[in-house]
């Protein structure tokens, strides 16, 4: 656990440098950034980097990030009940006998 | 709020799976394409970072000046969905940018003032991990910090130069985008509510089997 702690601070200590290295793919473009205009139909093939494939991980993430942490809560809780039920069974013992 | 947790998390689940819907219907946008739909859940995660830090902030300040046991608890489930909803965040932002702006990343306000507020919280939760005897008072410290950051990352993209669309986006938003947003922001401040019970329940019952560890060792 330490040692992932200790890799992930690594990481993220390194990732400035690693970004003033990387070469922008092309440079930055002036998205809307005051308001978002509608438009009726997506953007013709001009489109170079898929962004279905964007949008499917970015949504794919979201509910995996999700549904982990519900099920990582989950598991500490049962975990956390299952402790106490032990301790409680101890000091239970431990009353009867003295 | 156990009465309502159950009725709230079903509600929460229906709009998470009407969702998509939505934001399939709602329109286009005319420079971005496909790729600013990322901007439904992207910017109502944020709202829902922001939301889970106050409520770290808060409740580190009512225990640092009140001692309640209850806002300890309170501190530390909104420090860690503060740093999972800010991961989603983190992640889902770059994932927009690489289209929109043609690259992942830019230290430009925004994103270093949001990815610091990510790491403050980080922080918390190491401190109250590996910080040992005292480091619950320490630990709230760092959450004020963290709280204290949340008007910088909002107003940042106002006051510096950033790729990152405006605060004006929001309140400017046509009918057909508008709906699906604030649609999305409900679900993940319903969701929000909902894991904040969830992760404070846990820690009571932490701090129960404390009391109980402690009662044996008392015997």
């Amino acid at each position: 656990m330490k040692l992932r702690i200790l890799a992930l601070t690594l990481l993220l200590a390194a990732a400035p440098a690693y970004a003033n290295q990387q070469a922008p793919a092309k440079p930055p473009t002036a998205a809307a950034q005051d308001g978002f205009v509608p438009v009726d139909a997506p953007l013709s093939a001009k489109d170079t980097i898929p962004a279905p494939r964007l949008v499917a991980i970015a949504y794919g993430f979201i509910w995996v990030v999700v549904f982990g942490y519900v099920v990582s809560v989950r598991l500490r809780l049962s975990k956390v009940e299952r402790e106490m039920e032990t301790v409680t069974r101890r000091i239970g013992a431990g009353g009867r006998s003295a | 709020m156990k009465k309502l947790f159950v009725p709230m998390a079903v509600v929460a689940a229906a709009m998470f799976a009407y969702a998509p819907f939505m934001i399939l219907n709602a329109p286009y946008e005319s420079t971005m394409g496909l790729v600013q739909k990322i901007f439904y859940f992207h910017a109502a995660c944020g709202m829902a970072m922001f939301a889970a830090a106050f409520v770290s902030g808060i409740g580190s300040a009512a225990f640092l000046f009140g001692r309640k046991p209850s806002a300890d608890r309170m501190a530390v489930a909104g420090a860690e969905l503060t740093s999972i909803i800010g991961l989603i965040v983190l992640v889902t932002g770059p994932l927009w940018a690489r289209k929109a702006w043609g690259v992942w990343w830019q230290w430009d306000a925004r994103l270093t003032s949001t990815l610091v507020m990510w790491m403050i919280f980080n922080a918390y939760l190491l401190l109250r991990r590996y910080g040992g005897p005292g480091s619950d008072r320490l630990a709230a410290a760092v959450a004020l910090f963290g709280m204290a950051n949340v008007p910088f990352v909002y107003w940042s993209v106002n006051v510096w130069r950033t790729l990152h669309p405006k605060t004006s986006v929001i309140p400017s938003l046509q009918p057909g985008m508008r709906g699906p947003f604030w649609f999305c922001v409900a679900a993940f401040l319903l969701l929000f509510t909902v894991l904040l019970a969830l992760r404070t329940e846990l820690e009571k019952r932490r701090q129960q089997l404390d009391e109980l560890y402690l009662a044996v060792e008392g015997d």
